[in-house]
């Protein structure tokens, strides 16, 4: 009793001065949730009807993230629910269950994970595992991930598992196993001769191996197939060089259309930037990269690795119209993005300065000649096709260029405009054979008036001119916002097509015909709520089909009518 | 005695439970990148015992680069009166690396920018949706955070980091 008694009160000092250092003696638990919930009725004008519907009226996503952590010790699970999936969102979602639990150790030279993790090397090129919840992408790995730091400015990682397949659980031969390594030095900690120097490199190697057992009758495929990548930064003041050369083995899959052709990626940017000013230009060259666990599958599932686009993500509706998605196959791409700042006080910049942004992308096919005279491009089985590197095609798969300013007219206006030319290759993008090349010219002025402290308008206005695909569209959103609680907004997108609704088009046979476009409206009232951390959104109406793109990876939405819900809260 | 361990034990535990509500949880250390390419690990984000802002944007995020133009207009009388240090962490993915620096200079704005292009710091941190900003105190520990921004919403921010600054109690 008394030794009890004496080990309560040491005990009780002890918290005392633990608490007095530090509140976190048992590990905190932090974590978030979000449910995205729709609604579905049938609107005849988008060729809804209850039969598409099926009963499936309300759809919802949700999922629940809980992390633990005590000194070097973090822990976490994570709950997700399609019941079923929303319109739009892979049907083999359906489901619920843990979707992602781990154990992570770290100390200062070993960081060891057991379980789902998310990593990436070097640009992503050869090894990029991500999870972008809007899209209904996840491809963790479900293994061992260890991160050595032998010593400062070294950095070693090595993986082993299997990726993420929706619900399915790893059965042998299911998928591929994935496993490998990344190196990346940065010379200045590494170099005693280099810690003062001015100029910062950083240079990278890594590795990933693929096995997947040959379940092909017809072929002799390739069951470990390795993909390897160098790279190197280089920063220098204001100056900065990213490269980085990726190559893969034979890999014949789905994607590639069973060709037993080597792979190989390069992806270089430069940019430049001082106070007010800022350059930065990339360039991309693929051939053949797409790259899964499993070599059969299609679709936005079980990537290993991550091929960017090289053109600037748009976040107004109309100019996100017509995005891009790289083509893993081959595609060279350049781009430019100039950003300046005019300075206050001057005749362009008025009293508070104005900002300029000039974005340039252009993406084409690369060129590909047949291997012999018997053997067609891309034949299943043979070689494929040969290419040179850095060769470029003649087909121009996309072309972006765009002005943006944005400026602040006095106390209470502030306004963004921009003016995109785009050119989209529906063909090669969507898929859609025989479609015309989309040529469309996009503005948006997006106003703000604040009239009180914490009130304030928005009035976005936006138009897209083009004489393809679905012509015109114009677009105006009124937002009322009361910072930083509420807001309530109506918008309306507007596909009046042209002046008879009729879109011309060359048919297989080279005549010019005429399409009937119906003038359709796509109006939506929208209201959100907003408390710390937690938000509530709510909108009704008519939404348009599209594309919805999240860091180059795309979702088609299509289009829907009826009320949503968006309930997210992190703690 | 058996009284007395018992209400002691009590005490010991009530005094751990409460010891989690006050405070604010500490930040995650996560490995993630400067503007210049070298790692930096989030455990060493550090102002002197001042206010810090920590800010996650990205290159598409509209209401994000409104939300960080807005302050980097008062973000000089923000350090003045209160010493606060804003960190802005991009969350773009690895093709728009080369473009944050010029965006960020091109603008003029003057915080602490790192990258994180895989979403380490962004999961650790729970950041569903951006932007999502995070007042740290003296202690480094996380006591306010807010998510989404319209014109005002850095009014409520300043007023914040002015009572972190004079070590007031901010928790809702």
């Amino acid at each position: 009793m008394r030794i009890l008694a004496g080990l309560s009160i040491i005990l009780f000092l002890f918290s005392q001065t633990i608490q007095a250092q530090s509140q976190n003696k048992y590990g905190q638990v932090s974590g978030s949730f979000q449910l995205d919930a729709q609604m579905y009725q049938p609107d005849s004008n988008l060729g809804i009807t209850d039969s598409l519907i099926n009963g499936k009226t309300v759809r919802m996503n949700a999922f629940g993230n809980i992390i633990y952590r005590l000194g070097n010790f973090s822990a976490g699970v994570r709950y997700e629910a399609y019941l079923p999936p929303m319109a739009g969102f892979d049907s083999r979602l359906e489901g619920h269950g843990f979707a992602n639990r781990w154990a992570r150790y770290k100390t200062g030279i070993i960081d060891l994970t057991v379980g789902n993790f998310y990593e990436q090397f070097g640009t992503g090129m050869i090894f990029r595992a991500y999870e972008e919840w809007t899209l209904g992408y996840d491809n963790s790995v479900d293994g061992v991930r260890l991160i050595l730091n032998p010593m400062k400015g070294m950095t070693i990682k090595g993986i082993w598992g299997t990726q993420r397949y929706f619900w399915d659980t790893y059965e042998k031969d299911d998928r591929g196993i994935i496993r490998g390594g990344d190196i990346d030095l940065f010379l200045n900690d590494l170099f005693a001769s280099m810690n003062e120097s001015k100029t910062k490199i950083t240079l990278g190697a890594g590795l990933i191996s693929r096995y997947q057992a040959d379940l092909d009758p017809i072929y002799k495929l390739p069951e470990n197939v390795a993909s390897w990548s160098g790279r190197m930064n280089l920063s220098h003041g204001g100056f900065f060089w990213l490269t980085e050369y990726a190559h893969k083995i034979n890999d014949p899959n789905a994607i590639n259309n069973y060709i037993y052709k080597d792979g190989q990626g390069l992806f270089s940017s430069v940019s430049y930037s001082q106070k007010g000013f800022g350059l930065a230009l990339s360039a991309k060259w693929i051939d053949n990269m797409g790259f899964k666990s499993d070599r059969t599958v299609t679709g936005d599932a079980l990537f290993i690795n991550f091929l960017p686009p090289n053109a600037k993500t748009h976040s107004y509706s109309l100019s996100a119209m017509y995005p891009y998605a790289t083509q893993p196959n081959g595609e060279a791409a350049i781009q430019a993005t100039l950003n300046y700042r005019v300075p206050k006080k001057s005749k362009l910049g008025g009293k508070y300065g104005m900002g300029i942004e000039v974005n340039f992308s252009h993406i084409r096919s690369i060129e590909k000649t047949a291997i012999n005279d018997t053997t067609a491009i891309g034949e299943s089985g043979t070689l494929g096709y040969e290419s040179q590197f850095l060769s470029i095609g003649n087909e121009v798969y996309f072309q972006d260029l765009g002005f943006e300013i944005d400026k602040k007219i006095n106390k209470h206006f502030k306004l963004i405009a921009s003016a995109d030319w785009i050119k989209y290759n529906m063909n090669v993008i969507e898929g859609h054979v025989g479609e015309a090349d989309v040529d469309a010219f996009v503005w948006v002025t997006d106003l703000s008036y604040r009239f009180k402290r914490k009130h304030s308008i928005r009035w976005e206005l936006s138009q897209l001119l083009t004489k393809q695909d679905q012509g015109n569209w114009l677009s105006s959103t009124l937002e009322y916002n009361f910072a930083p609680t509420w807001f309530f907004a109506i918008m309306d997108q507007y596909n009046y097509v042209n002046k008879d609704g009729q879109i011309s088009f060359e048919s297989e046979n080279g005549e010019v015909q005429e399409r009937d476009i119906k003038k359709l409206h796509y109006p939506t009232i929208s209201a959100g709520y907003t408390k710390g951390t937690t938000r509530v959104l709510l909108s009704y109406g008519r939404q348009r089909e599209g594309i919805l793109c999240v860091g180059g990876v795309c979702r088609a939405v299509p289009s829907s009518n009826g009320f949503k819900i968006t309930i997210t809260s992190s703690f | 005695m058996k009284k007395l361990s018992f209400i002691l034990t009590l005490i010991l535990v009530t005094n751990l439970v409460m010891g989690q509500e006050k405070g604010g949880k500490s930040l995650p250390d996560v490995s993630v990148k400067t503007i210049t390419g070298e790692s930096f690990n989030t455990a060493d984000i550090e102002n002197d015992g001042n206010p810090i802002v920590i800010s996650f944007w990205a290159l598409w995020c509209h209401p994000c680069i409104k939300e960080l133009t807005t302050i980097a207009d008062v973000y000089e009388d923000w350090q003045e009166e209160t010493g606060v240090k804003i960190y802005a962490i991009s969350i773009d993915d690895a093709r728009s690396t080369a473009k944050v620096g010029p965006l960020v200079n091109g603008k003029g704005w003057e915080y602490e920018v790192l990258l994180d292009p895989n979403g380490d710091f962004k999961r650790a941190m729970n950041v569903n949706m951006i932007p999502h900003t995070f007042v740290l105190d003296a202690n480094k520990n996380i006591v306010w955070q807010h998510t989404s921004f319209s014109e005002g919403a850095e009014l409520d921010l300043i007023e914040i980091i002015e009572k972190v600054k004079r070590g007031e109690d901010v928790s809702e």
